[in-house]
């Protein structure tokens, strides 16, 4: 009988050590990771036949626009949900991403990442979230094609972890954090913070941090241009050190 | 110092994060419970856009307009001042999230696009390239966040919500829920709890487009607590989901604006590759039997056109349930510039590209008219919704409020496209906003709700997840989901029919008892998903009965619920005017005076009991049967 073979790193909480099981599942044309995850959840048998705990993992809207399922496949970080089994060479390795804390097999936590978004600012002050009778300034149609690019970030982490400056002993904020802040400065009124945004990227674990790897613009599943926002921002922050030290000369 | 006021939001979606935000703004402390980081909540699925009269295309479009086709395609059922009120406030609403930073597409000019959504006549959806769902979250999400770094907002993410906590007068004091990490239960007082949490397609199992978290547990958890449900038989099946087994995609409307073809080989042993069937092997039954629309009927027809090509005829493509969705036939580089969203899901989902071979499609749950019963307050001068009074989206139980698609608010019998965004939104604003003013009236102080009534929630939500994990049964619970799931969208789905009901009702009752003799495979507590899983499940098959019950009770074809026992279908070639015509207006006005009312579904201790309520039809008087020809 055709199969479908796994190996997947396995770890029982956070504190744990990780071990690997293999699994194997029927063959059926079609199946995504998730989708064969689910079927090695109905019946958890290792290859050896012994039964084990189900895997723990992450998913929630299996259409590759929630974030939920990055995982680390075959040695690159993908959504579980949109990478084809037909398409991998087996055994298929899953592995929970390495640059968050594990809680349970394939699940890690991601807080920090929204806790940068908030060290960054990635946000437009609004008076309130009432109607004020107008919207807000125009926008060309060509800034919108660039600031779509950037708004369809969904927080996943595959641009962090093969991000050679970004881990848990590290500060960087990483490159999604980045191209939040070049979003938000693009914004016609969220223009008007951004000094303070660039400030916040001018601090520890900031901009400068970045090594230039260039790994995050390969693997993002949403093709966001990650290193073009960098380089703009990079720009923007010498302007800002050159404001900051001889005042506003434009 | 006085102890500020808090409420509790369960749900990070539009819903719920719009909420939360109103109630901050007002000045009050809240907690905001999620299954998930809020940010991957099922809102983030929305494709298409969102509805607002704006006018900027030269089309005279009106808010009137607007209002006149959210009522008039939800059949008259949904409450009319509620609708009038989201339909004018949804400009200013747009613009809203437009200042918060959300990309809308633009045009020439710089402000924002419109495009034609289906069963409209005129451009008035608002849309952000092919994601619009998620960048509106991302829009209010960003405001949530702000909040938070301010202190007004606290959240739980990786928390269930279990139970409402209510005090001895039966007023909602706060919730118990769990975290999904340590397993621990909790107690969480506040004085209102807000319920934003969402869908529940799940119900129908992985025939559904919903995402995976949309399971409905939440609502129903509360509705056995003394809330009620009103209209869950209104479940709208989208006609073009593409197939998977672990759950449906939604291929949107667009493809067969654009010209996609729905067909079926003829002959039902014709095994060939589509490709290889010759057009006149083929049948596209959509064009044959709706000559005038063709492959563009509203969503229900297409869905049911479907369901009889495959269940009555027995044409289904390789004998099971699916047909082709073809655009082979377009020019590629066309159909690539205008569909490429759709394009993209299907070859990174099925693999196989819908420019050279058609797609398999079958109509899938796709969204929740009915959900639980909201109250709202109306403005006799405006004839809309007295905004800032309490009872707007109040549930039954004083203190507790829903928004967002597990309330029944704004959709009556049948979903306006582009209209699940607008709701989401409008009715999050407008529950946090109520809720602010219900805590402004509020006399007593929280800490005086004696300690017993949450500790004795606590204790039985902790014996229930003893009876789970202590309980070594034979019984596999996602594979009971997938009974679940066939069961409800073979019985309860697209075509209805009371014997088939009844036996619906029968069979859940016997899935529930195999829902308490489970299985669950794992002893761990820590993050046991299994668990978890296994208590939402004994929710859904709960939901289900209130579902099959409500539908078995309404002997009528309105919306999304088709019983073909009891249709009324307008004679061929007769318009207005025509005797025959007539003949069918006053028969459907017959029809309206016995069914136009709300079906409401309390907790018995036999299962749901059924009651009605008359619906407020105070805007526009249900004179015009709707007409697709």
């Amino acid at each position: 009988m055709k199969t479908i073979q796994f190996q997947i790193r396995r770890q029982d909480d956070p504190y744990s050590p990780p071990y690997w099981e293999s699994f194997s599942i029927p063959f059926r044309k079609g199946h995504n990771v998730v989708s064969a995850l689910m079927v090695i959840r109905e019946n958890p048998v290792t290859r050896e036949g012994r039964r084990v705990d189900p895997v723990a993992w992450e998913f929630n809207c299996m259409e590759e626009v929630c974030g939920a399922c990055s995982m680390v496949i075959n040695g690159l970080p993908r959504q579980a949900c949109s990478t084809l089994v037909d398409n991998l060479d087996q055994p298929i390795r899953l592995e929970p991403l390495s640059k968050f804390p594990v809680i349970r097999d394939l699940m890690v936590d991601r807080s920090r990442i929204f806790t940068d978004l908030k060290r960054v600012r990635a946000w437009i002050e609004i008076d309130g979230a009432w109607n004020i009778h107008r919207g807000a300034p125009r926008v060309s149609p060509e800034a919108w094609k660039e600031n779509y690019l950037y708004s369809r970030c969904m927080s996943c982490g595959c641009c962090m972890e093969v991000c050679p400056q970004y881990g848990e002993d590290q500060t960087f904020v990483g490159p999604a954090t980045l191209a939040a802040v070049r979003l938000m400065n693009a914004h016609p009124t969220g223009s008007y913070h951004k000094t303070q945004r660039l400030h916040a990227i001018m601090a520890e674990g900031g901009l400068s941090d970045c090594g230039n790897a260039q790994n995050c613009v390969r693997v993002c599943p949403k093709q966001i241009p990650l290193t073009t926002a960098i380089g703009e921002l990079g720009r923007e922050v010498t302007l800002q050190m050159l404001r900051d030290l001889f005042g506003k000369s434009e | 110092m006085k102890r500020p006021r808090k409420v509790i939001v369960i749900g990070g979606g539009l819903g719920g994060l719009w909420s939360a935000l109103r109630v901050a703004e007002a000045g009050f402390q809240v907690d905001l419970f999620s299954l998930f980081e809020v940010k991957r909540s099922h809102s983030a699925c929305a494709q298409g856009g969102i509805n607002a009269c704006f006018d900027t295309k030269g089309e005279r479009d009106s808010i009137w307009q607007h209002i006149v086709d959210t009522l008039k395609g939800g059949a008259y059922l949904a409450n009319q001042p509620p609708v009038k009120s989201m339909c004018e406030e949804a400009p200013g609403l747009i613009q809203t999230f437009e200042r918060m930073g959300v990309t809308f597409s633009r045009t020439a000019e710089g402000v924002m696009d419109l495009r034609l959504f289906g069963g409209v006549k005129n451009r008035r959806t608002v849309f952000a390239g092919a994601s619009t769902g998620q960048q509106l979250l991302y829009g209010v999400d960003q405001e949530v966040r702000r909040q938070e770094s301010l202190g007004r907002i606290q959240k739980y993410e990786w928390w269930e919500f279990l139970s409402l906590v209510l005090d001895g007068r039966d007023t909602c004091k706060g919730v118990t829920a769990m975290n999904l990490r340590t397993l621990e239960v909790k107690s969480f007082r506040a004085d209102a709890v807000i319920l934003a949490t969402g869908g529940m397609g799940q119900t129908y199992g992985h025939r559904s487009t919903n995402s995976t978290n949309s399971t409905g547990a939440a609502a129903c958890r509360a509705y056995r607590q003394g809330a009620w449900f009103a209209n869950t038989e209104f479940f709208q099946f989208h006609p073009t989901a593409m197939l998977g087994d672990d759950k449906t995609r939604l291929m949107s409307e667009a493809a067969r604006g654009e010209g996609g073809r729905i067909w079926v080989p003829q002959d039902p042993e014709d095994r060939r590759r589509p490709n290889d069937i010759p057009e006149q092997a083929r049948f596209y039954f959509l064009e044959e039997w709706f000559p005038s629309y063709g492959n563009t009927v509203p969503r229900d027809v297409a869905s049911r056109a479907i369901w009889r090509v495959v269940h009555e005829m027995g044409l289904g493509v390789d004998g099971e349930d699916k047909v082709y969705l073809d655009l082979t036939h377009l020019n590629p580089g066309f159909i690539e510039q205008r569909l490429h969203a759709i394009l993209d899901i299907y070859r990174k989902f099925h693999g196989s590209d819908p420019v050279h071979e058609p797609m398999e499609i079958y109509p899938s749950a796709h969204y929740a008219m009915g959900g639980l019963w909201v109250d709202f307050e109306k403005d006799e001068q405006t004839g809309g919704l007295k905004f800032g009074s309490q009872r707007n989206h109040a549930t039954n139980i004083p203190g507790l409020y829903a928004c967002g698609e597990c309330d029944y608010g704004y959709h009556g019998a049948n979903r306006l496209g582009a209209n699940s965004l607008l709701s989401a939104s409008f009715s999050g604003r407008v529950a946090g906003e109520s809720a602010a003013t219900y805590l402004l009236g509020l006399q007593d102080d929280l800490l005086s709700v004696p300690e017993q009534y949450y500790e004795s929630e606590i204790s039985r939500q902790q014996e229930i997840n003893r009876s789970l994990t202590e309980s070594h049964g034979t019984e596999n619970p996602y594979s009971l989901q997938r009974a679940l799931g066939n069961l409800m969208s073979s019985q309860v789905g697209v075509v209805r029919d009371n014997d088939k009901l009844r036996q619906a009702l029968e069979s859940l009752k016997e899935l529930e008892q195999r829902s308490m003799n489970i299985n669950l495979q794992e002893t761990s507590n820590w993050s046991n998903q299994g668990l978890v899983f296994s208590r939402q499940l004994q929710e859904m098959i709960r939901l289900g009965q209130v579902i099959t019950a409500s539908a078995l009770a309404r002997d009528e074809c309105r919306g999304a619920h088709y019983k073909p026992a009891f249709d009324l279908t307008i004679p061929e070639n007769t318009y207005p005017g025509d005797p025959a015509y007539e003949a069918y207006r006053q028969a459907w006005k017959r029809q309206n005076e016995d069914w136009l009312k709300t079906t409401i579904a309390s907790a018995g201790k036999d299962g749901p009991t059924i009651t009605y309520q008359p619906v407020d039809l105070s805007v526009l008087p249900p004179e015009e049967p709707r007409d697709y020809r």
